[in-house]
């Protein structure tokens, strides 16, 4: 086991290497250049040319990539031309937003996914199993951000039932602890602040959950339907155990096996998603950072952002496989 | 006719055409299946009405109409009137004109972008599958990097490089599909390698390159294919996103579903149809192809060949 995570571990190093070097050089193909970019484009050849001393624009690139590199290690991706803070306090200041939205959103579409794609295939062919596959077709076809503009348009314009934007009423000074709104109303026992809180996260977090919800129902119906064809499934039935043991035991602990990787998987698409989501609901996480980054061509914001999106994402598949050969010992030793 | 009947049928039919390709077999049971035709259908009225569109379109969907700018304020947009059968857009263009010039436009971006992913895909993917060795290490693990960008972020870095034109978002959309399409290519044609008529054909003396482009590209492209049903769904949502987050095209004027849907989310308020009819346009057409696609490889798998 020890092997397999350490050889894994090993893998990502590389991808990671290159990665930066490709996001290194992103920067250098913008058209004028990393100087020009910073200053904007009326921007005197002076000047374009003092940026350059300053940033260090006329050393050899190798240097200049492992002076970022240096740089990036130690978690300092610049400074945001928005703002003017470094990159990276930005991100620690949006990322408990975003976590709690992703987080909301994987809780609705594994709450509601698995049971509807469990379902779907113990009634195959049926009503209930067509009405399911139709529907996840249609939630990929819709766009997210549409998805979330309807909901906004339903639930705040023509039945004024939920919030239609923010993370939390303006009105409430509630206490900041982890910066997670719904946690920390809870931590500091003002609970109106936290169903506040979750008021607002409910439809951010059903337009993100619409895609990961319909990718998991349809990896969970088509892996119940492969368990159900196993041997060992027809065995646990013929040697008398009951309908719902094998169901439970046999069938669902086995058919989860593939979900439990898909829902790892999903991380892409949450950070896809999010982006779109957060500027529907001006949420105020790592999405709007990336969205107003790109309004503004705010280049070393956007570098850090893809570049940590990136990297999360490698290593959150690294835990994937990882937990997958915890799970599953056969994967260990291909 | 008993189903049993019905099975003994095909398999005299299969037999008098002296056998079938996998490739034919799953066109015809794609094509028996209700899912595959509503698919089909839905795709062919989308490309109809992409062709037809400027020559049945009432007004030009490029031009500003008085009659309907004259009442164009900020909190009103003229609804349907006599002449523009839904009322005028944010510009004072007729709306309806637009719609239906869209779906030429989305159709464009769609191809475009869908082919371009294929091509490079194809390229790297048949040049690892060909060669193995190094150069499919090497070629695997660029396309692992691509595919550890998250597939919006990897579209949002390359748009925002380029200047905002049509072009730009087929380009940035087109390159989410690229690693995708290259290893697809490249497993099937992995898994062409060891099968036993490429053996037969290596054993007989044929050259490598009739190998590769005889026998390994064309029993493995059907996956391809698929994908590339499928991908041209998703690239018309992608390129609506783009548009959505202020990367898309900047010519505002330009007919185009994705860009009309992105240009009207700030006047939901206002005029909701503007944002709703290209978006159900959008959701109709992505859910068309991604029906045919999923049908197209339900009846590839060879698990489901009679």
């Amino acid at each position: 086991m020890l092997r397999f995570t350490v050889r894994r571990l090993l893998q990502a190093i590389p991808t990671l290497f290159v990665l930066s070097v490709l996001v290194f050089a992103w920067l250098r193909l913008l058209p004028g250049g990393p100087a020009t970019a910073l200053l904007g484009d009326k921007a005197t050849p002076e000047k374009v040319a003092a940026m350059n001393a300053v940033l260090g624009l006329d050393d050899p690139i190798v240097i200049q990539y492992f002076r970022f590199l240096g740089r990036v290690l130690t978690g300092d991706f610049g400074a945001s031309l928005i703002t003017g803070d470094p990159v990276m306090t930005e991100v620690a200041r949006a990322f408990p937003a975003t976590l709690e939205l992703s987080v909301a959103a994987m809780f609705l579409a594994v709450l509601f996914g698995i049971p509807m794609g469990y379902l779907a295939a113990r009634f195959r062919g049926r009503f209930l199993d067509n009405a399911t596959v139709v529907t996840t077709l249609v939630g990929v076809a819709v766009p997210v951000f549409f998805l979330g503009f309807l909901l906004k348009y339903v639930f705040t314009q023509e039945i004024a039932l939920l919030p239609p934007s923010g993370r939390q009423d303006v009105l409430i000074d509630a206490t900041r602890v982890t910066g997670i709104a719904t946690l920390d109303g809870l931590l500091t026992g003002e609970f109106d602040a936290t169903w506040d809180a979750i008021l607002h996260l409910i439809l951010p977090s059903i337009a993100l959950a619409s895609i990961p919800f319909a990718v998991i129902v349809r990896i969970t119906r088509a892996s119940v339907l492969d368990v159900q064809g196993e041997d060992f499934v027809r065995t646990a039935d013929s040697k008398g155990l009951t309908t719902p043991v094998v169901r439970r035991r046999h069938v669902l602990r086995n058919a989860l096996l593939p979900v439990s990787t898909t829902i790892g998987l999903q991380t892409g698409l949450l950070m896809s998603g999010a982006v779109l989501t957060e500027k529907v609901f001006a949420w105020g996480g790592l999405g709007t950072l990336l969205e107003q980054a790109i309004q503004q061509r705010d280049y070393p914001r956007l570098q850090g952002l893809i570049l940590l999106f990136a990297t999360v994402f490698v290593l959150v598949n690294l835990l994937v496989d990882i937990s997958y050969a915890i799970i599953d010992p056969r994967v260990r030793v291909r | 006719m008993s189903i049993l009947s019905t099975r003994k049928a095909d398999k005299i039919d299969a037999l008098a055409e002296g056998g079938t390709s996998l490739a034919m077999d799953a066109l015809r049971r794609t094509f028996r299946n209700p899912v595959a035709i509503i698919g089909l259908v839905i795709v062919a009225l989308f490309v109809i009405l992409a062709i037809i569109a400027p020559f049945i379109a009432p007004k030009d969907p490029y031009v500003p109409y008085p009659e309907l700018q004259n009442q164009l304020t900020p909190s009103n947009i003229p609804g349907p009137m006599p002449g523009f059968v839904l009322g005028s857009d944010q510009n004072g263009y007729d709306f309806f004109s637009r719609l239906l010039v869209g779906a030429q436009q989305t159709l464009f971006v769609g191809v475009f972008a869908t082919l371009i992913g294929v091509a490079i895909g194809m390229v790297i993917g048949g040049l690892a599958g060909a060669f193995g060795g190094w150069v499919d290490t090497v070629l695997m693990r660029l396309t692992d990097i691509m595919l550890s960008i998250p597939s919006l972020l990897l579209a949002i870095s390359i748009a925002a490089l380029l200047p905002g034109s049509q072009w730009t978002v087929i380009i940035a959309v087109a390159m989410i599909g690229v690693p995708v399409f290259a290893r697809l290519l490249r497993g099937a044609m992995m898994a062409q390698r060891s099968s036993d008529h490429v053996l037969a054909a290596t054993a007989l003396g044929v050259k490598r390159r009739t190998i590769v482009f005889r026998h390994m590209l064309p029993n493995s492209i059907g996956p391809v294919i698929v994908q590339a049903t499928l991908t041209l769904a998703t690239a018309i949502i992608d390129a609506a996103a783009l548009s959505f987050l202020g990367l898309g095209d900047s010519d505002w004027r330009r007919a185009e579903w994705g860009l009309m849907l992105g240009k009207a989310q700030e006047l939901l308020s206002v005029k909701p149809s503007l944002a709703f009819y290209p978006a159900i346009a959008i959701i109709i057409v992505a859910l068309g192809f991604t029906l045919l696609g999923e049908s197209m490889r339900e009846s590839l798998d060879p698990k489901n060949r009679r």
